[in-house]
């Protein structure tokens, strides 16, 4: 369906990183917000907090990043696209409802612009050092979506993707973001409603006797109602049967968290997003998202003129993580180069798909700033000999 | 059998049972257990404030009382430890049509999700929030709670408490809430009553509902069953609406403090807000009330 036009502000706009994520998320629909003020994440929810009055919604400051994380899962439930916007530590106290969104099946968003951890690191400056917190970071067996902007563009265009891939698969979608590309500013176009694809919810259209809140067709998603419909429906975070109600045995844990993570395993290479050239004649491919692949294609570029035959994948989604493209490009380049500012995350990652078949060569530092094209390029050349 | 001696009157089904998952019966308390009888107080508290019981949703922590959640027959939520209070606040605000009542423990509400409670009443969101307070963690093994009183014995205090408990109606009244009261599972004509002006309250209104745990607290504490503690409840609560709430704290040895202690007026988080932005943005403010979706 199209985006509703009265959360879109059509036109080509000079936006920085954070306010374009929250037009793309008021283009997707989204009419809940809750948030905890954090650096350097906070921007989205202050510019929905003014836009969203003459939008029609809600915006709520809440006490806490655990009170947010789970107020957006009760708005979900009564029938509203929610989300949620955090850093570093709030990312951590976020943890728990990213595994009850998964577990529970709700739709819902979580943005982390990422900055330098551990701990409360480097309030201002930038990492991507939150990429495996993202998959695993909540406790138990379960799958996630998340996606890699690296431009305030695709600020935009990601959240709105992230919305659809969240009422598609009825998951929790991170938009990982970090410091520069929320903060750094660049022309932003938002194109008209109507050019606007939006997933609605998966609302079903079985009358309440004849509906069971978990049953699902051959794509492994559940239909979907809200509270006050009359369905006298029951949502827990215990692992539970079809009807939703709670059941303590192997057998029921085995078939809920098998399902909810195949939902998303059988449609990986639906979900997959990459942006891929010049790799059919490459010696070197360079892997990277986010803001880092900023920096990755200047490098390129360089060690292109001194004749180096260099390929690159840029990751869009990092979750589900794209295994047959980096098996295929492992087959026949000498080295994939993954610079990540981070200690070695996504890496390992490239590592275990490429299965020993190439080379695969980290290019990391601790977070605080970007690389500089020059290191990449130094790695690039060494690998290219 | 001789006419006039007795006239039985059978009725089709407990009046209550249409409020019950019956298909989840039986239910997981145990016997001497307070938390069913304050659930069947709730279920005639629907009936006699005439809830809209498709628009009512029950939002339950983890716990003993948690599990209130999962045997009404209600839309119902069973959300994570301490976290009841925020996920009902963002069901109320995305639905305002919604009557959102939160039901679940001392420790769910008071200890992990003691920051939670205190804003949400400070805010006067439209909750109906409904505490069983059985004094102790019980689903865990009879832990010490932030309501367990001084010189209890608990599985973590196993010479006894020494760890200050909340009076938690004073702390309910401090943080602003509409509605306070407190009755026990003895009380039950009351409670309904009590629950019945919760129901009908706009606000944040609160009930603590002090509430035998037999297994864990009652025997441990040498306190006898569950029969045994009605008949303390009936001999040592005095009924005093109105009592300040600042001397209604729960004191080894001494009476125990019951009733409607508070019940005023306040203008709600929504309304508040819908009051604000319209002077603020005059109609440039949208107002659709409730989602679209749900219209």
């Amino acid at each position: 369906m199209q985006a509703d036009p009265k959360g879109v502000l059509t036109g080509t706009h000079f936006m920085d990183g954070d306010h374009a994520c929250c037009e793309g998320a008021l283009a997707a629909g989204a009419r809940f917000a809750a948030g905890y003020p954090i650096t350097p994440s906070t921007e989205v929810v202050e510019r929905f907090a003014t836009r969203i009055p003459t939008v029609g919604g809600t915006f709520i400051q809440m006490e806490d990043e655990l009170a947010a994380s789970i107020a957006i899962a009760g708005a979900a439930w009564a029938g509203v696209k929610a989300f949620t916007v955090t850093s570093g530590p709030g990312f951590s106290l976020m943890m728990e409802h990213i595994g009850y969104a998964a577990m529970t099946e709700t739709p819902a968003v979580f943005v982390n612009v990422q900055r330098g951890g551990p701990s409360t690191g480097l309030p201002t400056l930038p990492a991507q050092s939150d990429m495996m917190q993202a998959r695993w970071g909540s406790h138990g067996d379960y799958e996630v979506i998340a996606v890699c902007p690296s431009s305030p563009q695709e600020c935009f265009d990601l959240t709105i993707k992230a919305f659809n891939l969240a009422e598609e698969y009825r998951t929790p979608v991170m938009v990982m973001m970090d410091e520069v590309v929320g903060h750094m500013t660049e022309r932003v176009v938002i194109p008209p409603a109507e050019e606007i694809e939006i997933t609605p919810r998966r609302h079903t259209h079985k009358p309440p006797e004849e509906f069971r809140l978990f049953d699902t067709g051959p794509d492994l998603v559940p239909e979907m109602v809200y509270a006050g419909e009359g369905y006298k429906f029951h949502v827990t975070g215990v692992t539970h049967d079809e009807r939703g109600y709670p059941v303590i045995t192997p057998q029921a844990q085995d078939r809920l968290v098998r399902r909810i993570c195949e939902k998303i395993r059988i449609a990986a290479d639906k979900i997959t997003m990459i942006e891929e050239a010049d790799t059919e004649d490459a010696d070197v491919v360079v892997v990277s998202y986010g803001i880092t692949s900023r920096v990755a294609q200047r490098a390129i570029d360089l060690a292109k003129e001194r004749g180096a035959k260099v390929g690159k994948l840029r990751l869009l989604t990092a979750w589900p993580f794209p295994d047959k493209e980096i098996a295929r490009l492992a087959a026949k380049v000498k080295a994939l180069v993954v610079p990540e500012i981070n200690l070695g995350q996504m890496v390992r990652e490239v590592e275990r798909a490429a299965g020993g078949r190439c080379k695969v060569i980290p290019v990391s530092h601790a977070g605080g700033s970007v690389h500089r094209p020059e290191t990449i390029l130094e790695v690039i050349l060494g690998a290219a000999r | 059998m001789s006419e006039g001696l007795c006239t039985l009157t059978t009725i089709e089904n407990n009046p209550v049972e249409q409020f019950l998952r019956t298909d989840r019966l039986p239910h997981i308390w145990c016997s001497g257990c307070g938390i069913g009888t304050t659930v069947n107080c709730f279920a005639q508290a629907l009936i006699d404030s005439k809830a809209e019981i498709n628009k009512t949703v029950v939002v339950s922590g983890i716990g003993c009382t948690g599990r209130v959640a999962g045997h009404v027959l209600l839309d119902s939520f069973h959300t994570t430890h301490g976290r009841a209070i925020p996920f009902a606040t963002g069901m109320k605000l995305a639905n305002p049509s919604l009557n959102v009542v939160v039901y679940s423990g001392d420790g769910d509400l008071f200890a992990i999700g003691g920051n939670h409670i205190m804003h949400a009443a400070r805010r006067n969101i439209d909750l109906k929030v409904i505490c069983v307070n059985n004094f102790t963690y019980a689903m865990t093994g009879g832990q010490t709670a932030p309501t367990t009183p001084l010189g209890a014995n608990t599985s973590t205090a196993s010479y006894g408490n020494y760890d200050e408990p909340f009076n938690i109606p004073h702390l309910m009244d401090a943080v602003g809430a509409v509605y306070v009261a407190r009755w026990t599972t003895f009380h039950v004509k009351q409670l309904e009553r009590s629950m019945t002006e919760l129901l009908k309250k706009k606000g944040f209104g609160f009930i603590e509902i002090l509430s035998p745990c037999p297994v864990l607290f009652q025997r441990r504490n040498k306190l006898g069953d569950s029969v045994e503690t009605m008949k303390f409840y009936k001999q040592h609560c005095k009924i005093k609406n109105g009592a300040p709430t600042s001397e209604v704290g729960i004191l080894p040895g001494e009476d125990i403090t019951i009733g409607t202690f508070v019940n005023r007026e306040r203008p709600d988080y929504i309304a508040q807000m819908r009051r604000h932005l319209s002077g603020q943005l005059g109609e440039k403010f949208v107002n659709e009330g409730v989602p679209a979706c749900c219209a």
